[in-house]
């Protein structure tokens, strides 16, 4: 990396402040356009068919009938797509439309152009499909059993053991020291098994797009997405067509949460139009985004940690068995390598298995593994200091992981912040509230990597000094103001002079999706090192005619300006005279930036949570809930605190009620807002937010990732919580009324 | 499909004996509508009624009861003061359902015509006494109990030509009191896991008349007359209170679903029953 990646310490003038975000009026107006709200002259509309088996073998598509419907312009099956892909792209094709076999209930087999939504949708019943069902499997732990029913062969990578059931596609360990020499050393051992179901990201906007390809391989695609540019590769793969020819631009998006970095309905809709030779829009109906796009893992868990009486964790051991649905890559690795991370261990081990069941191939869902894991975790942590009488604080700090501890997963840490967080959390209010009768405590930490990808950024003057700055990274959580902060931090201009647009894939060099919570760090050092490169550009027109050597100039409050007076004695030249006159001094000035940086910075969380259960009902309730979590600069505060109150909900409802469930016939029982129930407002106590920064390193304000950090800690947290206030261990998610009920009435409680 | 939005009960009631397909009648259309979209129901005639005078309106009948046309939204019942001291269970029934969108449309006809044995304002209404006023294909009028028209998930007894005119509910005597209860896992926004009315007049301190009905523990919404019993001659003591919910929870005949369990059910219809009762009793000694 370059010298000049790292963090300096220096004082902020806009970085830090809570300007009002450039496209809020845009989406407070209705001005703001999402997926839904293109449209094109001669515009189809696009219909899905999808399985309704959980697992069958297509014997045969006869589509002659919705041929004759007079309103159908297209019909495509997996035959209108590449042949020959393999690896991921096989994957995603065949999760996208189906070949020879449904794999999961809601499974697209086959989709329909027409000139109404009506049209397309009556059509669809027209498509003649005979099924042959087979036998199938949804639950992770009975799909990992010998007799199980397989739902795909020839799977598994060579990670995988012999003679397991081939749906245990991957295998992953890490860890050091040696488990059993820990447990021998500790005054209590305590091993138990956890699950939780899968949970689905809850996006506001179902995904929707706007396609035009013609015959000549030449196409426009408008999309919701978390990833333009990765949509184009992964869309022109399974289309047969160059990347290049296929300008793809991101719509506003209502939400995302690691759902949106795939694809679904893109390539449906391009194979329509190139065979209809009309723009093609489909917009999913959220019956079919739960059936068929990614939610996240369920998971079963088992974890032992020793300790001893002082609170000394003398050896952690954990399983992760992730099921992704029909498809390999659950982020099992994730799961077995955040699960420790918090803790400073001398014996450590942990695993992870991959399997498939038939359910719909999982999408990353902020810190996708993370919060399962950290649920075994810390839920043994809690059960260890009550049965030891600890301090779930101060044991956290006593085993908490610093600068210089391995990290189980291999690496030891750089400068991390989560001794911080527990400091600022022992030192909140909070944690010293008395309890009401009823009510329970629970804290938990949470751990997650950070990610960076390749990143490209121009930065580009106008005549009148304003700049414009473009970023291929889909704003999900106010980033365009972030970037208009760093950008005018650097160059010495107001906010409000620099205007940050998502660009389209045209336009700009290549970038990764908006994931791994890295675009604050990642497009964000881009933007600075595009306003430094612009200031270079700057300081050599000053210069130019001033006729001195560009060494001799700095950039300072917006200004070019003589480094000192040996360099000469000219006056300041502001970013706006230097604007004016650039067609004359040499041309158009534009900044850029393009790496896959290296520095990200991880990043810890505590929170502390107060839940309330009702012992006659199993109906628990979230009573007050603080989320302290290290930001390393945190560039707009507000949006910060955003994001840690994002993944604290989130987590209320993954913890206590959001999940898919399975019937008996394998089918999804609850596609909808109403049985899957994301908490409302009302459900929600106010979540406090205290922002820690321990400046990250890698980054040259110390920008550290804060996305999805927040949703590591909220199910182990709310679980303590509720345990503490239930009386009983809840090993289970989510902590559904039945389930909690039951289990205070198996313990003899309420 | 054909809509048509008639002013009067007789012309609505021509249109229906004369419309060939299947009918659906649309008040607040909070299940109708959905249903449409859904492709649950595919009618080849829509009748709304909220065109016709009347439909939407609350009278105070001659003899202290209550007339409800059966296009009255929720909110509307809960701004009228009167209708609210006399029968607060099924006033609050009505305000649970859905959201505060939903219940600016939402109304008991439609509640009670949807037949979901998970229906809010039905177990209320049935713990009440309350009587239906339909108008026949030929424009008969006549008169049924809330029992008479129950029948099973998504069913009712009504004839397909029959249109719900109005709720009516009688007058309520001095020292009686309803009230209605539901559980949810979520706080609003959401079905009944298990609904319980209980509505009662006391005598004192005791309890003279009472009626409990539950609703999603059964195929449909269910009156318990022996639940009701237990609470008959009593303050309300624990034992009354623990032969309450052993009544109720006999009563009950669920299902296991994405809602809740069988055994859930059964062990929460006992809790809301007490809690229901603890509260209509304190309303009614609260009206003395």
């Amino acid at each position: 990396m370059a010298l000049d990646d790292a963090f300096e310490a220096r004082e902020f003038k806009v970085v830090g402040t809570r300007p009002i975000r450039p496209d809020g009026i845009d989406k407070v107006t209705g001005r703001a356009r999402f997926g839904a709200d293109a449209s094109a002259s001669g515009m189809l509309h696009g219909a899905i068919l999808r399985s309704p088996h959980p697992h069958a073998r297509i014997t045969s598509i006869d589509t002659s009938r919705a041929e004759s419907h007079p309103s159908v312009k297209a019909i495509v099956t997996r035959d209108d797509f590449a042949k020959e892909l393999s690896g991921e792209d096989w994957n995603v094709l065949e999760n996208v439309m189906a070949g020879e076999r449904v794999l999961y209930d809601g499974h697209a087999v086959a989709a329909i152009a027409a000139t109404s939504v009506l049209a397309a949708k009556e059509a669809l019943a027209l498509i003649d499909v005979v099924y042959d069902p087979l036998p199938f499997v949804t639950d992770v732990d009975e799909a990992m059993r010998p007799d199980a029913p397989v739902v795909r062969e020839g799977v598994a990578d060579e990670s995988v053991p012999e003679g397991m059931n081939p749906n245990v596609v991957r295998y992953h360990e890490n860890g050091h020291g040696d488990v059993d020499i820990g447990f021998a050393k500790a005054d209590l051992v305590i091993e138990k098994t956890f699950k939780t179901e899968a949970a689905h990201q809850g996006y506001i906007e179902p995904h929707a797009c706007l396609a035009q390809l013609g015959a000549d391989g030449n196409g426009e695609l408008w999309c919701c997405t978390q990833g333009h540019f990765v949509a184009a590769r992964i869309c022109a793969r399974l289309l047969g067509i160059d990347a290049s020819q296929l300008r793809v631009t991101a719509s506003e998006i209502g939400g995302g949460f690691g759902g949106k970095t795939t694809v679904f309905i893109e390539p449906v809709a391009l194979a329509l139009s190139r065979k209809s030779n009309r723009p093609v829009k489909i917009v999913m109906s959220r019956e079919e985004v739960f059936r068929a796009t990614g939610p996240t893992s369920s998971a079963s868990m088992d974890v032992k940690i020793g300790m001893r009486k002082d609170g000394r964790i003398t050896a952690a051991e954990g399983e992760f068995r992730l099921q992704g649905g029909a498809f390999p890559n659950a982020p099992m690795e994730f799961a077995a390598m955040a699960a420790f991370a918090p803790y400073d261990l001398e014996h450590v081990r942990s695993k992870g298995w991959d399997v498939l069941c038939n359910r719909p191939k999982q999408a990353a869902y902020r810190a996708p593994g993370s919060p399962m894991g950290a649920f075994a975790v810390e839920s043994v942590i809690d059960e260890l200091c009550n049965k030891l009488g600890l301090d779930p604080i101060e044991v956290r700090i006593q085993n908490g992981s610093k600068e210089g501890s391995r990290a189980a997963f291999g690496p030891r840490f750089k400068r991390i912040g989560l001794i911080e967080t527990l400091e600022a959390a022992r030192a909140h209010p909070h944690y010293r509230a008395p309890l009401k009768p009823g009510q329970g405590r629970g804290l938990s930490c949470g751990f997650w990597f950070n990610h960076s990808g390749e990143t490209s950024v121009t930065l580009s003057l106008s005549y009148d000094g304003t700049v414009s700055l473009a970023v291929g990274t889909p704003d999900i959580g106010g980033s365009r103001a972030s970037m208009c902060q760093m950008a005018a931090e650097e160059l010495g201009i107001p906010f409000d002079r620099v205007r940050t647009t998502i660009a389209d894939t045209g336009s700009l060099g290549y970038n990764d999706v908006s994931h791994g919570s890295r675009v604050t760090y990642a497009s964000g050092l881009a933007t600075i090192k595009a306003a430094r490169d612009t200031i270079q550009k700057c300081c050599a027109r000053a210069a130019e005619e001033w006729g001195i050597d560009p060494e001799a100039v700095v950039w300072e409050d917006g200004c070019a300006k003589p480094s000192g007076h040996n360099a000469g004695d000219f006056e300041p030249m502001s970013l706006a005279e230097i604007a004016a006159n650039m067609g004359d001094t040499g041309g158009p000035i534009s900044g850029h930036f393009e790496a896959t940086p290296t520095g990200a910075g991880v990043s810890f969380a505590t929170h502390i949570v107060d839940a309330e259960v009702d012992r006659e009902t199993g109906a628990a309730k979230v009573t007050r809930y603080t989320v302290v979590q290290d930001a390393g600069k945190a560039i707009h505060p507000s949006y910060v605190e955003g994001q840690f109150q994002g993944g604290a909900v989130q987590g209320i409802g993954w913890a206590l009620n959001e999940e898919y469930v399975y019937g008996d016939d394998g089918r999804l029982q609850n596609a909808g807002f109403l049985d899957y129930r994301i908490p409302v407002a009302s459900d929600l106590p106010f979540i406090d937010t205290v922002i820690v920064e321990v400046p990250n390193p890698g980054h040259p304000y110390g920008v550290r990732g804060v996305g999805e950090t927040s949703i590591c800690p909220p199910l182990a947290a709310i679980a303590n919580a509720v345990s503490n206030a239930a009386g009983v261990r809840m090993t289970h998610l989510p902590m559904s009324p039945p389930r909690l009920l039951k289990a205070m009435q198996e313990a003899g409680i309420g | 499909m054909e809509y048509v939005a008639p002013n009067s009960l007789d012309k609505a009631a021509e249109i229906a004996a004369n419309a060939r397909g299947s009918v659906r009648y649309l008040a607040g259309g909070t299940d109708v509508l959905v249903q449409l979209r859904s492709g649950l129901h595919q009618p080849s005639l829509v009748i709304d009624l909220k065109r016709i005078p009347g439909m939407l309106d609350v009278v105070r009948t001659a003899d202290g009861g209550w007339k409800i046309g059966a296009a009255t939204p929720a909110t509307t019942l809960n701004a009228i003061k009167e209708l609210r001291q006399s029968w607060p269970g099924i006033v609050e029934a009505a305000e649970l359902i859905g959201s505060t969108q939903i219940q600016g449309r939402a109304s008991l006809a439609g509640n009670l015509c949807n037949g979901s044995p998970a229906a809010d304002t039905v177990p209320a209404m049935l713990a009440a006494g309350a009587t239906v006023t339909i108008v026949g294909a030929n424009a008969e009028r006549k008169t049924l109990s809330i029992d008479d028209i129950v029948k099973a998930p998504g069913q009712t007894h009504l004839k397909p030509r029959d249109i719900v005119a109005s709720i009516n509910l009688p007058a309520r005597s001095q020292k009686g009191a309803d009230a209605y209860l539901r559980f949810i896992p979520r706080t609003e926004m959401d079905i009944a896991v298990v609904g319980c009315a209980v509505n009662m007049s006391l005598d004192g301190e005791t309890v003279s008349e009472a009626s409990v009905a539950l609703g999603a523990v059964a195929p449909t919404v269910v009156l318990v007359p022996e639940a009701a019993e237990c609470l008959l001659g009593t303050r309300l003591e624990d034992e009354a209170m623990e032969n309450l919910s052993m009544s109720c929870r006999a009563a009950c005949n669920p299902i296991d679903d994405k809602r809740g369990t069988v055994e859930f059910r059964i062990s929460i219809a006992g809790v809301l029953a007490q809690r229901a009762a603890r509260t209509a009793y304190q309303r009614a000694r609260e009206r003395q």
